[in-house]
């Protein structure tokens, strides 16, 4: 699959990180790279293999239904950039 | 003039109530002060992983057994990738491919009418925080709360034919996640939300029209209302000719219309991939069997055993809005050993009347199953009349006396001497000429006139059916 610098463009929109002109260049060839190499692996056949969802054969572990948790919202608020009335301001966003 | 056909699906998020959160230890009480229920984990930091509640994995499995679903063996967690303030992580843990629940029914009524919906799917997910755009000097602030906070979303096939239809399945909906006591239902709190993908298409068309997704109906009315709009809207713009654009819409209910939200279609790629830090989910047979035994009997089931004790559909219905009034029926007709049919009359009649009056609900009603019984027991025994009846209901309500010791004061014994009786209606039948000849002349009006005074001599405490059936024997000699 042929990768252009309008799908490197489309990507770093929804990840929503910066890429430079000279930067798109740089991406599309390491993508297309990593294209390639999905490439390889698809051409094995599969043909009446289960999908693994990860890598490992384990199972989930849960935990009982109990709070445990304390109130430490100051010393996380101590990091953020601007708070008021216990809350994170951020520029406004409105849908 | 072409006739349309309006198609309905739902998607409820319904809260789990749990104690602490989905993937934290963070508690889920609501109403806390802003972030001072958001962890690490809830907030994002670097480093932390999320851990399942066990509890929300049980309560998903409760919806699946009591729907008749699929209980998936295994699920998968996912990652829906999408950017806003209240969602420190970037992403949503949800399920996606594999989730826990597939299948099942629920049983509407519409206008006498039964009718089934299939549900698609039920996944477990977790909640977002909250953004607060008011007050804030041109900022938002962000309360995360709410982050983590356990959701089940339950997604309807696009069954519903009728704003009427989908709101008597999202009542139905509503009451069963009570009853089987996996939300609390609290629509102001936001724990049970609903959004409907609505689109039309002309009758008698097998082919979806294109959709669109309405958000933010939080109660039951707007729901109804949203759709009618939404409908019309969608056939106005067809039969000018246009096309429907599949969008999400915003329900706004001080104007009852509902408008685009701005379009973001790209950011609608949440590239959805299984969660790394989650391993698939496996529902072992012995925590299946575990579950299944705890399951409360359900509606539908109370139902149809009520319908056996030979009360009517309304009735059966009606009791079994409610675990708490089913319960309260339950405990009733056990203390009285039977009286099946008066105390699903009374409780649906006085008693549910009482409540309403009061603003309160069956678990906060000053008069328990025990304490009705008291007073149904001279009901059916005859000691006194059911208008008597709720003279003494409304003193227990009002009071701590129990049915018989009201009964003795106040002197509501039923005047059960025939010969007392037989006395009284021959006074009334004398002072009342005109009544009797009408009577006569076939006017049954004129009988119920005199019952009605008879009643009024006896201050109510004749036996009503004893009161016709002198009258009759009188009137006819």
């Amino acid at each position: 699959m042929a990768l252009s610098r309008d799908d490197v463009e489309r990507i770093a929109h929804l990840a929503r990180i910066t890429v430079d002109e000279a930067g798109i260049d740089r991406v599309l060839e390491e993508l297309t790279g990593i294209f390639g190499l999905i490439e390889r692996m698809q051409a094995v056949d599969t043909a009446g293999i289960e999908p693994m969802s990860h890598a490992q054969d384990v199972v989930l572990r849960v935990r009982e239904d109990r709070v445990t948790e304390t109130d430490q919202h100051a010393l996380f608020q101590s990091i953020a950039p601007r708070v008021d009335a216990g809350l994170y301001l951020v520029p406004k966003v409105i849908e | 003039m072409m006739k349309w056909e309006t198609v309905i699906g739902l998607e409820v998020h319904a809260q789990l109530n749990t104690r602490s959160k989905i993937f934290s230890g963070a508690s889920t009480a609501f109403g806390a002060a802003p972030n001072t229920q958001a962890c690490a984990v809830d907030i994002a930091l670097p480093g932390v992983l999320p851990v399942l509640n066990r509890e929300a994995v049980a309560k998903a499995i409760r919806f699946g057994l009591a729907i008749v679903g699929r209980i998936n063996r295994r699920s998968i967690f996912a990652r829906k990738n999408y950017f806003y303030p209240d969602l420190p992580k970037g992403y949503q843990i949800s399920q996606y491919e594999m989730p826990i629940v597939q299948g099942g029914t629920i049983g509407i009524f519409v206008d006498g009418k039964e009718k089934t919906i299939r549900l698609t799917r039920a996944h477990l997910e977790e909640d977002a925080g909250k953004s607060l755009h008011e007050d804030f000097r041109g900022m938002s602030g962000i309360d995360l709360n709410r982050a983590g906070t356990p959701l089940l979303e339950i997604v309807s096939e696009p069954d519903m034919r009728s704003a009427a239809e989908a709101v008597a399945y999202a009542k139905a909906l509503h009451a069963l996640v009570r009853w089987i006591d996996i939300c609390d239902g609290n629509m102001q709190e936001g724990s049970f939300r609903c959004d409907a993908n609505v689109s039309v298409r002309p009758a008698g068309s097998d082919r979806l029209g294109t959709r669109c997704e309405i958000k933010n109906l939080n109660s039951f009315r707007f729901l109804e209302r949203a759709i009618e709009y939404e409908a019309k809207r969608q056939i106005v713009v067809l039969e000018e000719g246009g096309t429907i654009v599949q969008e999400t819409r915003l329900y706004d209910s001080d104007k009852d219309e509902t408008r685009s939200m701005r379009t973001k279609e790209e950011a609608h790629d949440y590239r959805y991939f299984p969660d790394p830090d989650l391993l698939p989910l496996v529902v072992n047979p012995d925590m299946l069997e575990r579950i299944r035994s705890e399951m409360p009997e359900l509606p539908e089931q109370k139902r149809n055993r009520y319908l056996g004790y030979g009360l009517t559909a309304n009735e059966a219905d009606g009791l079994t809005q409610s675990r708490e009034m089913a319960e309260f029926y339950e405990g009733l007709v056990q203390a009285l050993g039977g009286g099946y049919k008066l105390a699903a009359s009374w409780l649906l009649g006085e008693f549910t009347a009482a409540l309403n009056r009061a603003g309160i609900d069956v678990s906060e009603s000053p008069v328990g199953s025990e304490r009705a019984a008291g007073l149904l027991r001279r009901v059916a025994d005859n000691t006194i009349s059911r208008r008597s009846a709720g003279e003494v209901f409304d003193a227990m309500w009002n009071g701590k006396m129990e049915a018989d010791a009201i009964i003795e004061n106040r002197g509501l014994k039923q005047i059960s001497d025939s010969g007392e009786l037989e006395r009284i209606c021959d006074e009334i039948i004398g002072a009342n000429p005109k009544q009797v000849a009408d009577y006569r002349a076939g006017k049954e009006k004129a009988f119920n006139s005199l019952v009605g005074q008879v009643m009024k001599a006896t201050r109510g405490k004749a036996n009503p059916q004893q009161v016709n059936e002198i009258l009759r024997r009188r009137l006819a000699q």
